[in-house]
Order: C-alpha cells, then structure tokens, then sequence
C-alpha cells in the first residue's frame, strides 16, 4: 500500500538563545495509507516537534516531508494551511474548541472555511455519531470535557481528512471517558479509512494501535509493528 | 512578592495604566491653564483695561458727572462707540461695524496693535482710521485706501490687530473701527437714537489708591447710573470668567479620566481572572488573603503613579498648545509655565481613582480559594454578593462628587453632574448592552463563516465590548451632538425667513428719513414688511419707589439695569407672530389719553424683576413723565428677524414723542442686498442694516469656533476610548493567539483571519459609533423639540463621516494590534497543551 506520509532526514533546530538546540535528529520514518500508528517517549524526547512537522504546522530545518505526495518544505504558510484543511484533522489534548462558537458550529468550521455550503445537515450527523446531537446549540464552557473531546473528534473528521494527528487525546479525560472517547475514535477511524498518527504517553493505547513509533532524545529509537 | 510578581506582566500592566493617562494629562493641562491664566490676568489686568479707572454709560454725561470727570484729573481719555455702517468705496463694500471714536492716549497700559505699528499713534492726528484686520481682509482692502464712516471718508491708516481686553470672538461679532473722536460730529452719526456708549479712561500718577477714591465717588456714580470699571475689578470679572471657563473645561477632562478608568478597572478585572492561579498557588504556600490583595494592591498602585506620573508630563506639554486652541476667546496673550501645584493635583487625582477603580477587582483576590490549584473554576471568584463592592462604588461616586463640589464650589451642581454622568454611563451602558442583545438575538446565521465568528467575537470571554462602546460611544456623542446642535441653530434663523419672511432689518431711521427710505425701498422694488417706531425712555419709579429705594428694598431682588437701562420702545395695536399674552389683557389702544397708561412687558423680564399684573411703573420719556400700569405678560419668541420689545405700548400715547425707526424687509439674494446697502450707506449714512447673511456668517464663524474648542475636549474622550481599545486588545492578544492559531491549524488561511479580525472591529466600530450617534440624536431631538421650540432635521452627511471616520479609526487600531497574531506558528497550540 501507498505511503501518504514520508520523512526523510528530518532534522530541526531551534536557536535557544545564543547555541542551537537540536529536537528532531535526521528521523527516518513513513506511514501507510489507512494504518494506525503511534508515537511514543518520554517528555522533551521531540514527539510533538515530529507531530507538528509531520501535519505541516512548522517546517523541518532539514531533510524532507511529503504529506499524500506533496513535499511541505516548499509550501508558504497559506499553502500549508490549504493543505491542512483538505487532507489533516487533529484532536488535541486540551480540546481546543473555539469558545465564542456553539459545539455544532465548531463541528462546521473546516468546512465552512474551505467555503462549503450547506454544511449544517453533515455536521449534526457526526455530532450524533459521537452522541451529542442535542447538544449543539451548547458552548463548550456548557460542556463536560468528555463531551469537548467528542465534539473535538466530530470536528476532527468533519472535513474528511486522509491523515488524523492526535495529540494525547486522553491525557485530560478520567479513565472511563478516556475509554469511551478512545473507542469513538477507533470507531470513526475505521469507518472512515482514515490514516491515525497518535501521540501519547499511555503505553496501553499506543499498543491498541497497528505500529509503534519510540522517540528519545530526538532520534527514532525503536519502530515496532503490534502483532 | 508584588515586584516579581509584575515582571512578566510589565508591559501589560503598563497598558492597562495608558488608559488613565490621557485624563490626567487633560486635567493637568487644563488645571496648568487656569493657573496660568490666574497669573497672566494679574500680571495683565492693567493691559486688559488700559487704564486705572473707566467710568462708562450709554448716555451723555449728566452735569453731576462731567463735574466728576474734571476733578478726577490725571490723563483723561474720551471715547464714543456705536454700531454703524462702514462703507469701503474701493470696492463698494458695507459692513456693520463698532465705530470706536477716540480721543486722547488711551491705552494708557499696553497698546492698540497696528500695521504698521506707528498708525496706532498717527491716526489721531488726522482724518484717518483704523480698521480691525477681519474687516480689511474680508474687503481686500489695503492701508492707504479710505473708508467711509457716516459721511466722513477717512483715509485708513493702520490694521488694528489688538486692543485692550477685545478677543478674537469680540472682532468676529463687532470689527472696530477707530476714528478721532473730533470728526464724530461731522459724521453725523451722533444722533438722537444713537446706540452711543460714552466712555472715559483715567490714569493716574503711580501710588494713587484707585480703590480708596472710587468709594469716595462711587455714590454719585450710582446716582447717576454710571458705571465704573478698575484694573482691580476687572481682574475679579476676567478672573470669574476664566475660572467658569476652565472649571467647565476640566469637567470634561474629568470625564474623560472617568472613562479611563472604567477601563483600568476592566483590565484589572481580566488581569486577576488570569492570575487566578498564580495567586491560588500563593495560597496553597501559605499566604495568607490578606497578603495576597496586598502583592497586587502594591503592584497597581505602583503602576497608578507611573501612569499618573506619564500622564503629568503629558499634560504638561499639552497645555503649551492649549493658549491657540483658546486664542479666540482669549483678551490677552497668554505665556504658559510649569505649574507644579497642577501638576501635583493630577498625580494625586491619578493615584486614588485608579486604585479606587482598580479595587473593584483586587477585592476578588482576597476569596480565591486554594482549591482552584486543584481545580481552576473563574466561576468560584464572584464578587456580586461581596458586600464590599457596594463600598467601593460608593466611595467612587463620593470620589467624583467630592472632586466636583471642588472645582463647582455649589453641592447642587456637583450632585447633578455626579448624577448626570453616572445616568450617562449607565444609559450608554445600557444602549450598548441592548445593541448587543439585538446583535445575539437576531444574530445572522445565514451569514458566511467569517462574518459570523467576526460578530461572534464581541461576546468572547473577558471581552471588552461594553467599556469600548462606551467610551467610544460617549466620544461620538459629543461631536455628534455638537453637530446637530449648530445645525438646529442656523436652521432656526433660515426658517425664520423663509419665503416673504423679514431678512434684513434697517434701524436708526430718523423720523424726516422714514419717507425717504421707504421710497428707496419701492425704487428697488422691496416691500416695507415692518415699520416699527421706537421711543426711548428711562425708568423712574417702580409703585412709586425710586430706583435707589427700589433696590435697598431686601425683600425683593431686582436687576441694578431695570432702571439703569435705556428703554426702547415701541407702540402699536396689535400683537405680532412673534409674541403671545401669558397673563393680563391686551390693550391694544388708548382713545382718551390723560391717565395711567395699561402696557405689557415681557413675561421674563417681569420674572427676573419682580413685576407684577398692576404695578405701576414711571416712565421719563425724554423729559415727560409718564405713568404707565402693567396690564399684561407676553411671551416673546426672539429667535428670528424680528423687533421684538421687552416694553410695548398701546396706541394712542406715544406718537407725538421724538422717535426714530425700524424697517424690516426681505431681499431676495446677496446681490440685491449688496446693491441695496451701497444706496442706502450712501445717501443715508447714518441708517445701519443687519442682513441674514451676516447673521449667518457671524453666528457660522462663532459656532465654528466653539466648537473646536469642544472637539478639543471631546478628543480626550475619543483617544481615551481608543487607549482602552489598544490595551483590551492586547489585553485579550493571548486570548486571540490561541484562537487564530486554532484556526490556522484547521487550515484558515491568512487573508481568512485578517477578514475575521477586521470585521470584529468593523462589528465594534459600528455598534459603538452607532450607540453615540443614537443617543446624540436622542438628546439633540429633545433639545429641539422642547429647548428651541424648532422641528429637528439632523444633517446625514456630516454624521455619515463620523460614522465613517469612528469606525475605520476602530478596524485600523484593530488590525494594526492584531498583526502580529498573523505572524505566529500554529505549532504553539501543541506547545501549549505538551
């Protein structure tokens, strides 16, 4: 199967006052179109550096990125963005819902802003799919932060993307809702085919994925498929 | 603690502080201007009457004071002023003027201002004039050329630039024009009728006491009804007026702090919010509440001075340009140093109000629990039940009232503007809070994405949309206001003569010229629409009282000028449209003339004397003593070309008294009226005329120029509403950073959030451009309806540029703050959450 995403000798360093810091140590990895992968290290090892390179939200200082066969290096911010929109979705830790808009709205966002009309119907179909169809009128100060990270993945896969980039989806949820948005996840993922690249320091969901990627230290370490 | 604390928020707290900064420097320079003016007026005061001592009436000298006048010795100046026509024949020009016939060295302390400056001296030797600059430049006229006053032409001898104690406004209304006062007599001008205002100038050798001798002959000039002026008294009356001046001026600077201030305390509110867990970590080390609000009281007093302090500074360079905002209105130059007492003031003034205002929030402090370390929830800090809130806005309120019974001096007046202004906050607040439920009520969902999340940001957490619109909002009101009023203004006085209305009024008419004038005005095919005879007289006795009786009489308080005054009256048999009975009857006519004759005086004027329906008064008509009873009140309109008369008689009594006239008629345009005044100046030298268009052209210039004085002020308000509009962006710039960096990540590209961002400025711009707008026109509607008694039609154009102009000043402060947002990498999202 097809790469959709390629790395290749991606380094990246930032200036840290007067010396240079070096994150990211000439990584080397791909991923398969439609496969769940999942990145994992210790803090400070660079997964989130390696997360942001990867979904085209900062630039690698050397070696190359292609995201479904389009190299990133290249591209200025605006076209970053497009890309952004058209091919990644993502799920934060800490939600990041826009606080000003209602759930469904922020449901609506990628593709209101990809100019698309008529968008409410989809929209409330994928608030239904994570069980909050009757609360979209709600702010996110109105919800739990169960339900923020559900309305988070609904808008995650509002825009279809090819690539979802999660980032510690759990690391603010209780253990039952962690479960419970877990396997929301995994459920949409596979309904929609869509490639998972997950970071995370929980060991037992990084072994409910198809491959683990460990990071230390800003070099890929291990690379290990879960049977 | 409250130092290190402070670091990282330097620059922010600084921001919050800016919002103060322009009020204090608006009240030190006004404060600054008032000393200033205190001390230029005392140094001055000789200059602003140019001589020790004026004695003064609009009558001829009564023997008892010409024999005063000569005992008086020292140098004597004499000087006779009057409205008249002016007639340049180079041009053909005529203009209403004050002709100043002067004789004598008067000024004696400073001097009349010439180009060239020796004409000041070499036209009162010779037939030659001075002619105020307004009236040369209007006409283009050139020292050299001549200038015909009555029928006399002099030859012009110097532009008059200054003269003691006129100011610029004075040379709007009334240009001067000196002459010597030997060639009055040839002019012809000084006839019975005559507006003339006799005035003579003293000066007497050094270390004379002025004070002592006018007490000495004070009693005969109240006896005579003459008037005096000193340098003393008229440093007390230049004093009283400045002082009214910038007490007003510094209200204003007040309120402009006030807004500052709101907007300290809204940012001090989201500081805390923001700091909820820094002080909840405090907490849980072991400090105790207390402590806590102490670090930050500390932090924002500090802060409080500094701004205060860079306020101070401001200040005092603002008022070096504050003698040319005031020029106009100003009889003297003013030179401008440091006041230190202002400058003391304002710091003072600076530090309470802003901790008292700062202090709403900082109370919050002392209830947040250590538990938020645990778990953060802004919704445990309220402050609504907190009983010490109610204190603080108490003392605030007390804090403006106090600060307002010290400039206003009257407890009445400082608890109608503490009143007034917190009723104007709290109907902008109201306005802008009802403006926004519409916005959220009726909120636009089939608008496009960034127009709705452009809108939607006006209701952002810790957003700033009311105090903006409130201040904003209060800026735009007072221009706005300004607007409609000069518009009401001149709008009246062109209504009044539409049509056939009366537009051009022609007084002074001697009794043989009537004939004569009235056959000038069919040969130039223009009706007569008002004749009007007028006789003057003098008020003798009130039931019976002298007027030296009259106002020893403590029970009532009358005007010194009810008997004073010149009276000038007229009679006829019916009313006009400009007047209406109140009370008492209208007599109309007299058939047997032998008794008490029954008139109608003005209903104000009846008031402020203490005139009652049935009083007798004594009338000395020119030597005939006439007995007249009040038979009735009428309410008088005196907007308008019209004569209108505070005493009117019937028919019958007066027709045989020496009388001059007023003939009021319309001219069709300005060229017509200009034609018209040629003839007229030239062969009746002494008939003086007023058209409408002077009326409007005087009254434009003057409205011009208050205002500006007005924008000036309301300037402060509009800048400071647009400090706070800085800071609350930046305030909130975190707030925003995270948003537009979420948006990035979901893929907006740059161009979406610079439309996102304009258009909630855009959003904020409009609401509150539209708040001040709507209340001015409230507020000038009612003023027109019920104040000036005219229908009110607000100008769309000016009030469109306003708009316009308020809210692109919003959109660009907006963007131009937001900027570097755009710039930022979308990586920080993630940062913030790893």
């Amino acid at each position: 199967m097809a790469n959709i995403l390629q790395l290749q000798q991606v380094s990246k360093v930032y200036r840290s006052g007067n010396r240079d810091l070096k994150v990211l140590d000439e990584v080397n990895f791909s991923v398969e179109t439609g496969s769940i992968l999942s990145i994992v290290g210790p803090s400070g090892s660079g997964k989130t550096t390696l997360l942001g390179l990867c979904a085209g939200l900062d630039r690698a200082s050397s070696g190359s990125v292609e995201l479904n066969g389009i190299r990133l290096n290249n591209l200025n911010e605006d076209q970053l963005a497009d890309v952004r929109n058209r091919y990644v979705g993502f799920i934060f830790q800490n939600f990041q819902l826009l606080p000003t808009l209602t759930a469904l709205e922020n449901v609506m966002v990628p593709l209101e802003l990809r100019g698309e009309k008529n968008v409410k119907n989809r929209a409330l179909d994928l608030l239904d799919k994570v069980g909050l169809a009757d609360r979209g009128h709600h702010y996110p100060t109105q919800l739990s932060g169960g339900e923020q990270q559900r309305v988070s993945l609904a808008r995650a896969f509002s825009n279809q993307p090819q690539i979802l980039f999660a980032d510690e989806p759990t690391g603010n949820l209780d253990a039952e809702t962690s479960e419970k948005v877990e396997k929301l996840l995994f459920d949409l993922n596979k309904e929609a085919g869509t490639t998972l690249v997950l970071v995370t320091h929980n060991l037992e969901l990084a072994a409910k994925t198809q491959r683990i990627v460990r990071i230390k230290g800003g070099k890929v370490v291990s690379d290990v498929v879960v049977s | 603690m409250a130092w290190r604390d402070s670091r990282r928020n330097y620059s922010r707290l600084l921001l919050f502080i800016s919002s103060i900064v322009l009020g204090i420097a608006a009240l030190v320079a006004i404060y600054s201007l008032g000393y200033n003016l205190q001390e230029n007026i005392d140094g001055q005061a000789a200059e602003l009457l140019g001589a020790d001592l004026e004695l003064s009436d609009n009558t001829p000298p009564t023997p008892k004071i010409a024999a005063l006048i000569d005992s008086l010795g020292g140098q004597q100046s004499e000087e006779r002023s009057f409205a008249s026509m002016i007639y340049f024949p180079k041009n053909a020009g005529t203009r209403l003027a004050q002709v100043r016939a002067l004789e004598g060295d008067f000024p004696y302390y400073g001097q009349l201002e010439t180009t060239p400056a020796t004409a000041a001296k070499s036209f009162r030797n010779q037939k030659a004039a001075l002619v105020d600059q307004t009236l040369m430049l209007q006409y283009q006229a050139q020292v050299g050329d001549s200038i015909k006053v009555g029928e006399v032409t002099f030859l012009i001898a110097g532009i008059l630039t200054k003269a003691p104690g006129q100011t610029g406004i004075a040379a709007t209304v009334a240009p001067s024009v000196y002459i010597p006062l030997s060639y009055l007599t040839q002019t012809g001008l000084a006839q019975k009728g005559s507006r003339i205002v006799y005035r003579y100038y003293f000066k007497f050798v050094p270390k004379t006491n002025i004070e002592q001798l006018v007490k000495k002959i004070e009693p005969t000039l109240e006896a005579e009804d003459y008037n005096f002026r000193t340098v003393e008294s008229q440093k007390q009356d230049t004093g009283r007026t400045f002082r009214d001046l910038t007490r007003f001026l510094s209200l204003v600077g007040f309120i402009a702090l006030l807004l500052g201030c709101v907007g300290v305390a809204s940012a001090i509110h989201i500081y805390i919010r923001e700091k909820i867990s820094s002080i909840a970590i405090l907490r849980c080390l072991g400090v105790k509440a207390s402590q806590a609000f102490l670090i930050y009281l500390i932090q924002i007093s500090g802060l409080g001075l500094l701004g205060s302090l860079l306020g101070a500074s401001l200040g005092a360079i603002i008022q070096q340009f504050l003698p040319a905002v005031l020029q106009d209105f100003l009889p003297f130059e003013l030179e401008t140093s440091l006041s230190w007492v202002s400058i003391g003031q304002g710091i003072l003034l600076g530090v309470i109000i802003s901790n008292l205002f700062a202090l709403l929030s900082l109370i919050s402090i002392r209830t947040i629990s250590p538990l938020n370390v645990l778990r953060e929830s802004f919704e445990n800090v309220t402050l609504s039940r907190d009983p010490l809130k109610w204190v603080i806005y108490a003392l605030i309120l007390l804090f403006v009232f106090g600060f307002t019974w010290l400039q206003m001096k009257k407890w009445t007046d400082a608890l109608a503007f503490t009143v007034g202004v917190t009723f104007a906050f709290l109907l902008l607040t109201a306005m802008a809070t009802v403006l926004m439920w519409a916005v959220r009520r009726f909120f636009p969902s089939a608008w496009g994405y960034l127009a709705r999340q452009g809108l939607a940001n006006l209701y952002r957490p810790n957003n700033q949309t009311i105090i903006l619109v409130v201040s904003i909002g209060l800026g735009t009101m007072f221009i706005c206001t300004l607007i409609f009023i000069q518009t009401i203004l001149l709008d009246r006085i062109k209504l009044s003569t539409d049509g056939d209305q009366p537009n051009m009024v022609l007084f002074d008419i001697q009794s043989p010229q009537k004939t004569a004038v009235t056959a000038l005005l069919k040969q130039q095919r223009l009706s007569v629409l008002q004749s009007v005879p007028i006789v003057t007289m003098r008020l003798e006795q009130l039931n019976g009282q002298t007027s030296t009786e009259a106002l020893k009489d403590t029970t009532t308080r009358r005007w010194r000028g009810l008997f004073s005054r010149e009276y000038r009256v007229t009679f006829r048999d019916s009313l006009i449209s400009s007047e209406k009975i109140v009370k008492g009857k209208w007599i109309g006519e007299v058939k047997d003339f032998g008794g008490v004759v029954p008139i109608s005086i003005e209903d104000g004027y009846a008031e402020r004397n203490v005139i009652n329906i049935g009083d007798t008064l004594t009338f000395n008509v020119q030597g005939t003593i006439l007995t007249t009873v009040v038979a009735s009140y009428r309410d008088i309109d005196w907007g308008g070309v019209q004569t209108n008369f505070l005493v009117l008689f019937p028919k019958g009594v007066l027709e045989e008294a020496p009388q001059f006239h007023v003939l009021l008629t319309h001219v069709p345009n300005n060229e017509v009226s200009a034609r018209f005044q040629q003839t007229v100046v030239q062969q009746f030298p002494n008939v003086s005329m007023v058209d409408l268009g002077l009326i409007l052209t005087v009254l434009d210039e003057i409205s011009t120029k208050i205002s500006f004085v007005i924008r000036f002020m309301a300037g402060f308000s509009i800048l400071t509403g647009l400090i706070v509009l800085i800071a609350s962006v930046l305030i909130s710039k975190y707030q925003r950073i995270r948003e537009s960096i979420l948006l990035r990540t979901l893929g907006a590209s740059r161009r979406q959030i610079l439309v996102i961002t304009a258009l909630e400025y855009f959003f904020l711009g409009t609401l509150a451009a539209s708040t001040g707008i709507l209340l001015a026109v409230a507020g000038s509607w009612a003023l027109a309806r019920f104040s000036f008694e005219t229908p009110f039609n607000p100008q769309f154009l000016p009030i469109l540029i306003v708009f316009l102009v308020v809210t692109s000043i919003t959109v660009i402060i907006g963007i131009v703050n937001s900027w570097g947002i755009l710039s930022r990498s979308p990586l920080e999202v993630l940062r913030q959450d790893g």
